[in-house]
């Protein structure tokens, strides 16, 4: 049932990463969500079309929601990785358990 | 319970064992782990000792056993290892039943992997035949249609490849003519695939071109016996003419190793031959499977008790290596040990001894002396599996002198904290603190595993102090309020924007002011302000002073704790005059001057600053208190060494920092300098006097002891010995207090590493983010987000590669710098050697190591 595609490595390598990913681009969408300074200068703001002030803030504010829903898309793709890498895990476990 | 401030007590004993009693008693104390042997025969050679034959048994069983486990391993068969079960030292008749078993079990094991080979030899041969015979038969089926006359055969299969074997074609065609004389031979064999062009080279050579060789490939790997490798061969026909020729290329066949077997010409016997040889293959397979049989039943089995034998045969050996170190007495009838004992375990030794005595049976109990020494006794620190990683951390360093005082307790505290202040980042804190705490969680099952990667060793010993370094980098983190160089606003910035929207909108940079309503006033509760993250032009400017000043209190305050520990010294050896002439000196200079200068600088941060009453005023007295009139403490601190006083440039700040500053600091300086000559002479004054007192008091006696007629002279050293030791004594001491004067700037200046590295850190982590994770964050659209699944994969590499490891592994480099010159330098002399006791955990982890 299932195929094994990853070896062990791989696969603990990749549960790591997503679970970290998850945490992380979870965590850096919520920031984002509620406007958190620290991330103004990651933001994709073109510096040449915001003259005034209130450009600048309604670029902001849009870079602010497009990054938190980007971050959680991330976070959402590192679920999947999560899901399949821990699925190779366990395929490889049970292999190395059987012989 | 020893301690872990100092090493344990530890005493010489003399064993007396009688001789029945011994080797129980012995193999007790090796259980135990608590007692080490001194050699008391050390110019006999290990060939002349008592129980050399015993050894020298026990090294032929470990052979047998190592060939065993060599041929399990060879099977692949599981070695089964019971763990917490381990067999007690046999008795010594037990040792006669095991090497009859271990002799049994190889000569079979040997007979049945003669045998095998014998039959894989058998089989090799009868399949080469069985594929001569197969090839020959497509060389000669090939024009089985012509006439059966030789010639035409050999034309035929002369001209069956013009292009590769021009020279053939030339053979044959001037064969044509000689026709009738033509009586052809051929031999047949097989070869290694790798020699064909050789071979065929050779042949041509050796014979001008008069034979001719077909050849070709066996398609399955034949397994050579002998080594058991699988190798390809090749199948050749060498057709020749005359007995000359035929000579010469059976001697080139041998040259080159090819097995030549005999073929039938006639197609019906071939036939017959091969339908034999096929009968007979199918009987060896029989008989190899049979064999394999039996030969794997015997290592099941010898592998169900394999571990057990080595730890039995292995305690054995090392009880009689152990034996061999005692002396026998005059009447043989008991043995003599010398021993290095913890005074506080002297009890459990003592039981165990009774208990070896019970079960040898033997009626005299042992008797363990205690005798006077003046040797230096091991260095023994009783550790846990907590303590083990940080003593070892000491040791690398050197062995602590007997009794001294042991700086690790106090390291694993300092160790993970100085290397926080280097490392400080909550995020690469976090992801260190999850591997050593993974680490220790699954401490068991890992130990279990027994992985046998050198850095994973070193990873696994070390595992509490990289948790505990993961957990003081987060608390920095959270000071220096750097999350992957980004910062945490928990409790709200004391710092906001009081600029109206047209100055914002004109000015590309602009300075928030504290002395001012842009700063509450309140300073952020914990750590670094948030808002220093967006003051992209001097967040680095302002970060290094916090950082510098924090590197040089930390290690000020580090170096006067080592100073102090050597106080401890001093006082545990009774060494009085190193008291005055050396601790009190050196805490002064140290204090006078470094610790004044750590003074300063809190000075300096409480007493300037804006006044939150009066902010931005112009008032003289409060301009005098405010962060324009703050002075360099660096200048402050040069011109206090050289007595200098520069006249304050600004005209509206005061001279000093407190009233008396520069007569303070002019009598600290001069008292400092004053303690230099003291460090220099004190001693070599102390230890001259007091020679001078006992010489007088020396003359007395032998006068007197000459007064009253006694013969005296011998108990006087010659006088020269003095001077020799004193002059010893004082460049000692040159060299000591040079190295402290010297050190004590330079080892101060040296802490300053833990802001370059601090800053390096910071610096670096940023880097990362700034070049890749923002990247992943430009995109105005939704295709970002797989875009930063992408980008931040590669961003976690990195920081796990380059921030964790690398500087993980640099900062710890540092730390380890720190502690060994910087701190032990003022109170350890690690000159003393380490406790080896006789334990059987030891050895059978040393040989478990050693055979893998």
């Amino acid at each position: 049932m299932g195929m094994k595609f990853c070896g062990p490595k791989l696969s603990l390598c990749g549960l790591v990463l997503s679970v970290w990913g998850i945490i992380q681009l979870t965590l850096m969408g919520v920031f984002y969500y509620i406007r958190a300074v620290a991330l103004l200068e990651d933001l994709p703001i073109d510096e040449k079309s915001t003259h005034t002030i209130e450009d600048f803030i309604s670029a902001a504010e849009n870079g602010y929601t497009q990054n938190a829903y980007n971050c959680w898309i991330a976070a959402l793709l590192y679920v999947i990785t999560l899901v399949v890498s821990g699925h190779q895990f366990w395929m490889n476990n049970r292999s190395s358990v059987s012989m | 319970m020893g301690s872990l401030f100092r090493s344990e007590e530890m005493t010489l004993c003399q064993l007396f064992l009688q001789s029945e009693a011994a080797y129980a008693c012995v193999s007790e104390l090796g259980e135990l782990g608590l007692v080490q042997f001194r050699d008391l025969n050390p110019d006999v050679n290990a060939f002349q000792r008592k129980f050399v034959n015993e050894v020298r048994r026990c090294d032929e069983m470990e052979r047998k056993l190592r060939y065993l486990e060599k041929e399990i391993r060879r099977d692949g068969i599981p070695m089964l290892e019971i763990p917490g079960e381990c067999p007690e030292a046999p008795q010594p008749r037990e040792m006669i039943d095991l090497e009859a078993t271990f002799e049994k079990l190889e000569n079979e094991l040997r007979e049945v992997n003669q045998n095998a080979e014998a039959l894989k030899r058998n089989f090799l041969e009868l399949t080469e035949l069985k594929h001569i015979l197969r090839k020959t038969q497509v060389f000669f089926d090939e024009h089985e249609g012509g006439a059966n006359t030789t010639e035409s055969m050999t034309r035929a299969l002369i001209s069956d490849d013009p292009n590769r074997h021009i020279g053939h074609v030339q053979l044959g065609l001037r064969d044509k003519q000689e026709s009738l004389e033509f009586l052809p031979c051929f031999v047949a064999g097989v070869i290694l695939r790798e020699r064909i062009p050789a071979f065929e080279r050779m042949l041509w050579r050796a014979c001008r071109g008069n034979v001719f060789l077909r050849q070709a490939e066996i398609d399955t790997p034949l397994e050579d016996p002998s080594s058991s490798d699988q190798v390809f061969k090749s199948v050749f026909i060498i057709f020749f003419q005359g007995d000359q020729l035929k000579t010469r290329v059976k001697k080139i066949c041998e040259g080159f190793r090819a097995t030549l077997y005999p073929c039938p010409e006639a197609p019906a016997d071939r036939r017959e031959m091969a339908m034999g040889v096929m009968t007979r293959i199918e009987d060896l397979n029989t008989v190899l499977g049979q064999t394999q049989d039996h030969r794997h039943r015997v290592l099941v089995a010898a592998a169900k008790n394999i571990k057990n034998w080595f730890v039995k045969v292995r305690k054995i050996k090392a009880i009689y290596h152990t034996l061999n170190l005692f002396n026998l007495d005059v009447t043989q009838k008991c043995l003599i040990a010398e021993c290095w004992v913890p005074a506080l375990d002297l009890e459990t030794i003592q039981l165990a001894l009774r208990r070896g005595t019970e079960r040898s049976g033997s009626s005299v109990p042992p008797i363990l002396n205690r005798m006077e020494t003046l040797e230096d006794p091991p260095t023994y620190n009783r550790t846990n599996k907590f303590t083990f990683a940080f003593q070892n951390l000491i040791y690398a360093y050197g062995v602590a002198t007997y009794r001294e005082v042991n700086p690790a307790p106090y390291t694993i505290i300092t160790f993970p904290f100085l290397f926080a202040v280097m490392f400080g980042d909550l995020g690469h804190g976090a992801l260190m603190a999850a591997f050593g705490f993974w680490m220790c969680y699954k401490e068991k099952p890992l130990q279990a595993k027994k992985i046998d990667s050198e850095i994973w060793t070193i990873f696994f010993g070390g595992r509490y102090i990289i948790l505990l370094m993961g957990l003081f980098s987060m608390y920095t983190g959270l000071i220096y309020n750097d999350i992957f160089s980004k910062s945490l606003n928990i409790f709200g910035s004391a710092w906001r924007n009081n600029y109206n929207q047209s100055t914002l909108e004109s000015n590309k940079m602009l300075q928030l002011n504290p002395d001012s309503d842009a700063y509450t006033q309140t300073p952020y509760p914990f750590g670094i302000d948030p808002v220093w993250q967006l003051a992209e032009a001097n967040k680095i400017i302002f970060m290094n002073a916090y950082k510098m000043k924090i590197s040089i209190i930390i290690g000020v305050f580090h170096m006067l704790f080592g100073v102090c520990l050597s106080l401890w010294n001093h006082l545990y050896f009774k060494r009085r005059i190193s008291i005055y002439v050396e601790f009190i000196p050196q805490i002064l200079f140290l204090v006078l001057l470094f610790f004044y200068m750590v003074l300063l600088m809190f000075i300096k941060w409480t007493s300037y600053g804006p006044n939150a009453a009066h902010l931005g005023s112009d008032d003289p007295e409060i301009v005098k208190t405010s962060a324009y009139c703050a002075p360099s403490i660096l200048i402050t601190f040069i011109n206090m060494m050289l007595f200098k006083t520069d006249p304050n440039t600004r005209p509206q700040c005061n001279d000093n920092m407190y009233a008396g500053q520069i007569g303070l600091q002019k009598f600290f300086v001069i008292v400092a300098l004053m303690c230099v000559p003291v460090m220099l002479f004190g001693k070599p004054y102390f230890i001259m006097k007091e020679q001078k007192e006992r010489a007088r008091q020396g003359h007395q006696t032998i006068e007197g002891a000459a007064e009253n007629g006694a013969a005296g002279g011998a108990a006087l050293p010659p006088p020269q010995h003095h001077d020799e030791d004193i002059t010893e004594v004082f460049i000692h001491q040159a060299i000591h207090t040079i190295e402290y004067v010297l050190g004590s700037i330079s080892h101060t200046a040296s802490y300053l590493r833990l802001w370059a590295l601090s800053l390096a850190h910071a610096q670096l982590a940023e880097v990362a983010w700034n070049m890749l994770l923002r990247k992943g964050l430009m995109s105005r659209d939704f295709e970002g987000g797989i875009f930063l699944y992408v980008v931040f994969a590669g961003w976690a590499a990195i920081s796990v590669s380059i921030l964790v490891l690398m500087e993980g592994l640099s900062a710890f480099l540092h730390t380890l710098r720190l502690h060994w010159v910087e701190f032990q330098s003022k109170f350890y002399s690690g000159e003393g050697y380490l406790f080896q006791p006789f334990s059987f955990e030891v050895i059978l982890d040393s040989a478990g190591q050693g055979e893998e």
